[in-house]
């Protein structure tokens, strides 16, 4: 991928991940999300990493953002009312996420091996499909088993937390 | 040229603003968005050292990529949770606010 469109998904996706802290309506922050998640798509496809992309944009873009969506107009949130901002608690978590996003850098400033180009893949690999499902369907087989049953007991559990009680 | 540095740096970036956003953030809505921001700088990093790991018969090593598969699906479960979380507390409380949720507040 041209280093020009690498920076620019790369922008793209910072700029909206740093709007949907900043913007005060859900539903704007929602929105800001899905394009993130477009970004992070779009640098995933720049990996040949094909099956993540879509489904990337599929769960999340897709699925996960109608979630948020259906939610924050279920709950009616209307921006939020200008509660006074605390600003020291919210300088201090700033610091924090400074001070983590330095010491990342610096980590990955000490590794020599991410200086080196990514090596060339000597055929595309367009089919990523089908060597990922071989992979779960042999190897892990077992973990794949598990997450279906983390998926029928979350289902499980939303009913049940959703459900109105009937006294 | 872009590098592996250049994928991890940026992920490194988009950790930190998803951890800004939920140190500072005090919707629970919000919150969980920024959860998922997190979530996924970890997801571009596995799957950039994924390419990076070429195996010998020339493809690259798709492990870490079944492993975000794997993140992505309990992703998924956890935001249904959460949201049925919040649903069940606004119920309550008629907030989202969590400075107005200081019940096991030590």
């Amino acid at each position: 991928m041209s280093p020009f469109l690498f920076w620019f998904f790369a922008l793209l996706m910072l700029i909206f991940g740093a709007a949907v802290i900043i913007n005060r309506n859900p539903v704007a922050s929602a929105l800001s999300l899905v394009v993130s998640f477009f970004g992070l798509a779009a640098l995933f496809l720049s990996l040949d990493a094909y099956f993540i992309a879509v489904i990337q944009v599929l769960v999340y873009a897709g699925a996960i953002m109608v979630l948020f969506l259906f939610i924050i107009m279920l709950l009616d949130l209307r921006a939020e009312k200008l509660r006074k901002i605390n600003w020291i608690a919210s300088g201090g978590g700033i610091a924090v996420a400074l001070a983590l996003m330095v010491q990342i850098f610096s980590v990955v400033e000490k590794f020599p091996a991410a200086k080196q180009f990514f090596p060339p893949l000597p055929k595309p690999a367009s089919d990523d499909v089908r060597q990922i499902g071989l992979l779960l369907f042999n190897n892990y087989t077992l973990p794949f088993q598990i997450i279906g049953i983390v998926i029928l007991v979350a289902t499980i559990g939303v009913i049940i937390l959703s459900r109105r009680e009937t006294r | 040229m872009i590098t592996l540095e250049h994928y991890l740096m940026v992920s490194g970036m988009l950790f930190a603003i998803g951890f800004a956003g939920v140190m500072v953030r005090r919707n629970i809505i919000v919150i969980l968005m920024a959860l998922e921001l997190m979530l996924n700088a970890a997801n571009l990093s596995l799957v950039a050292f994924s390419r990076f790991h070429v195996a010998a018969s020339g493809a690259p090593n798709y492990n870490a990529q079944v492993f975000v598969f794997f993140i992505i699906t309990v992703a998924a479960a956890e935001v249904a949770v959460g949201l049925a979380i919040v649903v069940a507390l606004f119920r309550l409380r008629q907030t989202t606010n969590v400075e107005d949720i200081t019940a096991l507040k030590f």
